[in-house]
């Protein structure tokens, strides 16, 4: 079996007040939720999410496959998983997979990468709205959350037992194509999920040996918000012991809510803590583990800034809600006066993807001079085919200049583009996202993020922008 | 190794151009055949007398047919070509270089663009097919980026700056309103031009040169020949065209207050030109002022100023029309409007009309008659660090 041995979590940097859309449209709502920008979708905040996963990794392990479960796929017919594993620069060796479609995938891809026989990248990420002034809308969250697990440990988090209750029944169901979900009756979906939490976490607790008291953490999420709060009560365990499920700072991210929640959980819990995760979904999902030492050495390689807490504190309130419509999709706005942007092709795509997925700069082996993109003559010393490849997508850049365009395209103008220094050499010219533009200024500090920059004829344009250096970074 | 040069092998005998706006009710073709007629008639020849064309268009057709299907000339060689917005130079280049040569006696360069079929704000260009990854700014974006690093590389305040750009603006404009080819041919008040709706960084509407349907056109012939046609040729003193490695897209050490191309191409045709102080020995300069911050490194790069002190002899007023050194007496890319193709060679036919003395008189400037019998185009196409550059040194006599 494999265990866990990694994680690490993207949340989105917008947030949508609630009480924004009750201003515009007289609905009621507290709290806010996570938003992905216009330049996101589940395979880019995979990506990022899968990003801080190995980065806090332990050494020697080589990724061999990588599952992406999603319900909001950003293509269907062909991988998206392979975009994930092309900008992490993966080995190709490594298979790339994905679960879509329900939030259920998600626990699918987490049974998956435990029992896989290879070490295993789970990268669990949504994108959640519905109709404008529904409790979808209001509810849902935004972001991503990575696991990694390998045979050889150290875990952690070790499993001590699971137990599943799977069920049929119409709770909550879109038909492809469609935007929005649809419910059936509130009360119905407790009715039926109920019944099904108690046997799993009945059964999780038989296999684990363990009773109700030997439990000292309590994580309930699921898709149908009110069985997940009367699941919580049902189940008798002492207040103290429930973990905040978040949804009242971020929203519910779905597939990626359950990883979410315990990622947060494990960001700060001591080891030798029992958790019992119980998840909503098509049935219900019980699973229990125990937190161990490991954690403390895996907290001391991870940034800070990749916490959970980090995340969500840093987020941006300041969203507007028609801004918010736009990006979903929602509201249509009369375009500027300009062309389309024009869609990447496949065949240049192809050629070119350890630059625009995995963001190589080439480096001349005679005089060190680097090349964003990739050249293979070197602009300093004229050496010809000379050139090695290097990864930058981790490597922090400094402005050189800046400029804000209120003529080029965007879903969410004005465009904030710079010119960026790396540390070490070479420049490039990239756009910059998640920014505020009064704030950008020559010598700020960046750092890569991978986005979609637009959609045209249905291709996602892939590629990688710029963006503050979160604290503690720089 | 620099370029020998031609100068004073070969002369402009007659120009024309129209004048540069919406021309709504005229295509390219109608353009091409107004600026070829009337650099005929200026030159007194037909067009068969002309035995070679050199068309410069950016987008406004493909292939030597565009020229030679509307004017309906007779088997004639036609080379259309294309180099960003230095196009309407490159046609000028390579025709001086072919009756330089000797291999044709007289040639034409003409440029044409017809900007306002697009249905578009501002310069739409299509580029081949990619990966995607290059980030697809505006025009005024990618030369707005000068200005944040100009600011501070010199410590001038953002508004300071921010003057500075509206002044040149506000210059352009100025000898626009008096010249009838103009697109725009009115003063504009520096503070509409302050505060007109921002389009990149620090740039307004005001900043950015005008977007407009235009042609123009130049006949040459071998110096020698040259007063066959006029009493007043123009003599080619130096051309030089270069094209950028792109090193400062990719190089830190550029720092976005320079045009290395620009440099460049100004030492070379110096250089043939014999010319070492520009500043004192040239009437005038037209320059390719697409956007105010352009205009204000332009100075520098060009030799017009010293570095770090463009901005403070641009408020000085050093090249208005009554300054110094005039530069873009006609209302530059600014005011006179920016057809790609035509631009060049409208840069051209003003230095024809201020040395030949044939300047309005509300527009003539006060260099000639002071003695100075040189005057610089320059073109620029690309965008800050990765661009292709020409200067042009030409005069109102050969040199002695």
């Amino acid at each position: 079996m494999n265990v866990m041995v990694s994680y690490g979590v993207y949340v989105p940097y917008w947030r949508l007040d609630r009480g924004r859309i009750g201003e515009a449209l007289g609905t009621f709502g507290s709290g806010t939720r996570a938003v992905a920008s216009h330049d996101e979708d589940t395979t880019t905040m995979g990506v990022e999410a899968a990003r801080a996963c190995l980065a806090a990794a332990p050494d020697g392990v080589e990724v061999g496959q990588v599952l992406f479960a999603t319900s909001d796929p950003a293509y269907l017919d062909k991988t998206n998983a392979t975009a994930i594993h092309a900008a992490l620069d993966l080995d190709s060796g490594a298979s790339a997979f994905d679960m879509m479609g329900s939030v259920n995938s998600g626990s699918g891809a987490l049974v998956a990468a435990a029992s896989a026989a290879v070490p295993t990248l789970v990268v669990l990420s949504d994108i959640r709205t519905g109709l404008p002034g529904g409790a979808d809308e209001s509810g849902g969250g935004d972001g991503a959350v990575a696991f990694l697990f390998a045979q050889d440990g150290p875990a952690l988090l070790e499993s001590l037992g699971r137990g599943v209750a799977t069920e049929e029944f119409l709770d909550r169901w879109r038909s492809p194509g469609d935007d929005h979900s649809r419910l059936w009756e509130e009360r119905f979906g407790e009715h039926a999920y109920v019944p099904l939490a108690e046997q799993a976490v009945a059964d999780a607790l038989k296999s684990a040996g363990l009773g109700p008291d030997g439990v000292d953490r309590v994580i309930v999420t699921g898709v149908h918000p009110r069985a997940a709060r009367v699941v919580s009560r049902s189940l008798g365990f002492p207040a103290e012991t429930l973990v905040d499920d978040l949804t009242g700072v971020i929203g519910n991210t779905g597939t990626a809510h359950q990883g979410i929640v315990l990622a947060d959980l494990l960001d700060r819990v001591e080891p030798g803590k029992v958790v019992l995760r119980v998840t909503l979904a098509d049935g219900a999902r019980a699973a229990i583990g125990r937190t161990t030492d490991a954690l403390s050495e895996w907290r001391a390689r991870r940034p800070s800034v990749a916490s959970v807490a980090t995340q969500i504190a840093a987020g941006r309130t300041d969203l507007d809600y028609p801004r918010f419509l736009t990006w979903r999709g929602q509201l249509h706005r009369e375009p500027p006066r300009r062309p389309d942007p024009t869609p990447p092709v496949a065949p240049a795509s192809l050629r070119k993807e350890t630059w625009k997925f995995a963001f190589h700069a080439s480096r001349c082996d005679e005089c060190g001079t680097r090349h964003l993109p990739p050249a293979r003559v070197c602009v300093s010393c004229g050496a010809v085919d000379r050139m090695s490849q290097e990864r930058l997508a981790e490597t922090p850049a400094t402005v050189a200049t800046y400029t804000v365009d209120r003529l080029a395209f965007s879903l969410s103008p004005p465009v904030v583009a710079a010119v960026v220094d790396f540390d070490g050499g070479g420049r490039f010219r990239c756009e910059m996202t998640d920014v505020d533009p009064d704030t950008v200024a020559i010598g700020n500090r960046v750092e890569m993020t991978f986005r979609r920059i637009s959609t045209v004829g249905g291709i996602h344009n892939y590629f990688w922008k710029a963006r503050p250096a979160r604290e503690g970074e720089s | 190794m620099a370029s020998k040069g031609i100068r004073d092998r070969v002369a402009i005998v007659g120009m024309g151009c129209t004048p540069f706006g919406e021309h709504w009710d005229k295509g390219a073709d109608d353009l091409l055949v107004d600026s070829a007629t009337a650099a005929f008639d200026s030159a007194g020849v037909a067009k068969d007398d002309v035995d070679a064309y050199w068309l410069g268009t950016m987008g406004s057709g493909i292939s030597g047919l565009t020229l030679s299907r509307p004017l309906k000339l007779d088997y004639k060689p036609v080379t259309r070509l294309e180099n960003m917005c230095a196009t309407g130079s490159e046609a000028f280049r390579n025709a001086c270089y072919a009756v330089a040569s000797g291999a044709v006696d007289t040639a034409m360069a003409i440029g044409v663009e017809k900007l306002k079929d697009s249905g578009f704000s501002g310069l739409v260009v299509s580029r081949p097919p990619d990966d995607g990854s290059a980030a697809e700014l505006s025009a005024p974006a990618l030369f707005s980026l000068l200005a944040p690093a100009y600011s501070k590389k010199y410590g001038v305040d953002k508004d300071e700056l921010k003057n500075v750009l509206t002044r040149i603006a506000w210059k352009n404009h100025k000898n626009g309103a008096v010249n009838p080819r103009a697109q725009f041919r009115r003063e504009v008040p520096m503070e509409t031009i302050a505060c007109s709706p921002i389009m990149a960084g620090q740039l307004g509407i005001f900043d950015c040169s005008g977007v407009s349907d235009g042609s123009a056109a130049a006949v040459i012939v071998r110096a020698e020949d040259a007063h066959r046609y006029t009493d007043k040729p123009i003599y080619v003193k130096g051309l030089s065209f270069v094209a950028g490695p792109a090193a400062g897209a990719i190089d830190p050490d550029y720092d976005y207050t320079t045009f290395t191309e620009v440099v460049r191409a100004a030492e070379d045709a110096y250089q043939q030109a014999g010319v070492d102080d520009p500043r004192a020995q040239l009437a005038m300069a037209e320059v390719h002022d697409c956007f105010t911050p352009t205009e204000l490194v332009l100075y520098e790069d060009l030799g017009f100023a010293e570095r770090g002190t463009a901005w403070k002899e641009a408020l000085a007023g050093t090249f208005d029309l009554d300054g110094e050194l005039p530069v873009n007496p006609d209302g530059g890319l600014k005011a006179f409007g920016h057809p790609i193709g035509a631009s060049g060679l409208r840069m051209l036919f003003e230095c024809w009309l201020q040395l030949r003395g044939e300047a309005p008189p509300e527009r003539t400037i006060k260099s000639i008659a002071a003695g100075k019998k040189l005057a610089l185009t320059h073109n620029l196409g690309g965008s800050p660090g990765e661009c292709v550059s020409f200067v042009s040194v030409v005069g109102s006599e050969p040199s002695a």
